[in-house]
């Protein structure tokens, strides 16, 4: 395996598999069904014990 | 356990002597006898620890809540102070080196290329390192609602990390050093740290496993984003042969154009995961904390922190603008620079807005300012690298100033601000206090610094506009118009006022610590008693 090989492969599958992770957040971070348990979440540092 | 730890330092005696006596330069020799001497120190502490308590703390105290370890905080509050003033104070010696230099004294030990270095470990390492270890072990503590994991373990990340520090620094005053920018510590002192960090780490994640929430609030991701990338930059750039096993000289694996690279993969990630990364993990929990208020959108900063990882690791090349490194691979650097543009600003944003509807505290509370004026320095600063990373911007500023002002915005406008906002805010904490000493002299510190920086960062654009300008300035035959010295000449009077924006800054945290010191000891400035900014949590306690 030489340069090209490695460079060919991010090229290619590696833009597609970062892509296609970054999205993947994107959907997690956005999906409605999310919001409720974010809301919890931002309340973590406040709540007193 | 204890006689474990207590066998890592006889290895650790074992070790020092054994580089000591078999040292082949005066260097190697005096810090195997500091690492004996630490590694006898730890062995003394930790005997006298076992004979005065015998038993390992509890996890929850007698009233059912978590018994949080607060004394390794208070350790690290004290570390953070210390360093910072002399990073601070080392920084100002050099400012004024550059504007007068006979204040190198001609003496190898106080030149300004052995001092530089000191500075920017102090600084970044030192100051920055200790606030982050400080502030992660307060942040994943409270929101896992768990104790730090391992009895031993955080003592000696703390205290291994402070070894690293002092080996680290006096080895500079004596010459020792690979010449990597940021990563100057030769190859024994990278192991070392190397075997630190892996502690923190495993601290980090032992606590995040025992947590009660169910949720990993997002300020540990950027802690967790931080350690880990830390810990590969630092293995991967410091791969070196040494030269021989009892010396202090090494050369690296890399060579030409892939060791300048690897340099600033690492250089610039530094900035990314260690003064970026890790100091959004202190906005998340304390502007929240601070304002009382739960961050303006915790999806925001899901997508912050993500967008934040997949494009800063790439942005390194932007350093080696016009050098033999690839053209691609230079336009990638700058490519990725810019996109940053977008995670800055929705962090930015984020860390703002958390503060709608609570904005009367920006003018009620002196250390909620420092926090906003923060996010608003890592905007602007944030906002600026990118621009300095297009090839036609940087063909003008790299090499200058401009550079040098660039990075001071981001260090002490964003870095020490948020710094100092969380040092505020952790001293009444856990030293069970009301309210600081006094809020007018937080004010009073703000103001000063504030002036100090701004005095600093336009000296440094002029200067390095300036600079870039002369330098490419070509006279009517196409000869350079100016000669080196007289660029050096001009800036003369900018390295005055910097120096000054130095010492203004410097003044200010001098203000700080007499203010945190006093706060500690359970004093109120009594012009102000009343009418201080409580501190919630100790209201809340009862």
């Amino acid at each position: 395996m030489d340069y090209h090989d490695v460079s060919a492969f991010a090229q290619s599958y590696g833009l597609l598999y970062l892509f296609g992770l970054f999205i993947a957040v994107l959907i997690y971070a956005l999906w409605p069904k999310n919001k409720e348990k974010f809301d919890k979440a931002a309340q973590i540092p406040l709540e007193e014990d | 356990m204890n006689l474990l730890w207590l066998a890592f330092t006889i290895v650790g005696v074992l070790t020092g002597v054994l580089l000591s006596a078999k040292a082949v330069d005066p260097n190697m020799m005096l810090h195997g006898m500091m690492f004996t001497l630490a590694s006898i120190l730890s062995a003394f502490a930790l005997i006298a620890r076992h004979y005065r308590n015998a038993s390992a703390p509890s996890l929850a105290s007698e009233n059912g809540s978590v018994n949080y370890n607060t004394e390794i905080l208070k350790a690290g509050v004290i570390a953070s102070a210390f360093w910072g003033i002399a990073g601070f104070a080392v920084g100002l010696v050099i400012a004024l080196q550059l504007a007068f230099p006979a204040l190198n004294f001609d003496l190898p030990w106080t030149n300004f290329g052995r001092l530089r270095p000191l500075h920017t470990s102090a600084v970044i390492f030192a100051f920055g390192g200790n606030i982050l270890i400080m502030t992660s072990f307060h942040v994943v503590q409270r929101t896992c609602r768990a104790r730090l994991a391992g009895d031993i373990a955080p003592w000696f990340v703390f205290w291994g990390y402070q070894l690293f520090i002092v080996l680290a620094a006096t080895g500079y005053l004596l010459g020792v050093t690979q010449s990597k920018e940021y990563a100057e510590p030769e190859w024994y002192v990278d192991i070392w740290l190397t075997l630190v960090w892996v502690v923190y780490l495993l601290v980090f994640l032992a606590t995040l496993w025992r947590r009660q929430e169910k949720h990993i609030y997002v300020a540990n991701w950027f802690y967790l984003a931080f350690i880990v990338t830390i810990a590969m930059l630092h293995v991967v750039n410091n791969l070196s042969v040494p030269v021989s096993f009892a010396g202090v000289k090494s050369y690296s694996l890399f060579a030409g154009v892939q060791s300048a690279l690897t340099q600033w993969w690492y250089g610039h990630n530094a900035v990314g995961f260690f003064l970026t990364a890790g100091f959004l993990g202190i906005m998340y929990y304390y502007i929240p904390k601070r304002v009382n208020r739960p961050v303006y959108s915790y999806r925001l900063s899901i997508i912050h922190f993500w967008s934040l990882i997949f494009l800063y690791i790439w942005a390194g090349p932007h350093h080696l603008h016009y050098t033999a490194l690839p053209d691609w691979a230079q336009t990638l650097g700058m490519t990725f620079s810019v996109m940053l543009w977008m995670p800055s600003w929705g962090g930015m944003i984020n860390g703002l807005m958390t503060l709608s509807g609570a904005w009367d505290k920006l003018r009620t509370d002196p250390v909620v300012r420092f926090l906003v004026t923060s996010v608003a320095f890592y905007g602007m600063s944030t906002f600026e690298g990118p621009l300095m990373s297009i090839k036609a911007v940087n063909a003008l500023s790299h090499y200058t100033d401009w550079t040098i002002g660039h990075v001071h915005s981001g260090a002490l406008g964003w870095v020490a601000y948020i710094s100092f906002g969380a040092l505020y805010f952790m001293v009444p904490v856990l030293w069970k206090r009301k309210s600081l000493y006094s809020d007018a002299l937080v004010n009073l510190h703000f103001w000063i610094s504030t002036v100090g920086i701004l005095l600093y960062i336009t000296a440094m654009w002029v200067s390095g506009i300036l600079q870039g300008l002369m330098w490419r300035a070509y006279d009517a035959f196409g000869f350079l118009e100016y000669s080196f010295s007289e660029t050096v000449e001009a800036m003369h009077p900018f390295y005055v006022i910097r120096a000054l924006g130095g010492l203004l800054f410097l003044i200010g945290a001098l203000i700080m610590i007499y203010n945190l010191w006093r706060t500690a000891r359970g004093d109120v400035r009594e012009k102000e008693a009343g009418k201080l900014v409580p501190n919630l949590e100790y209201a809340g306690a009862r």
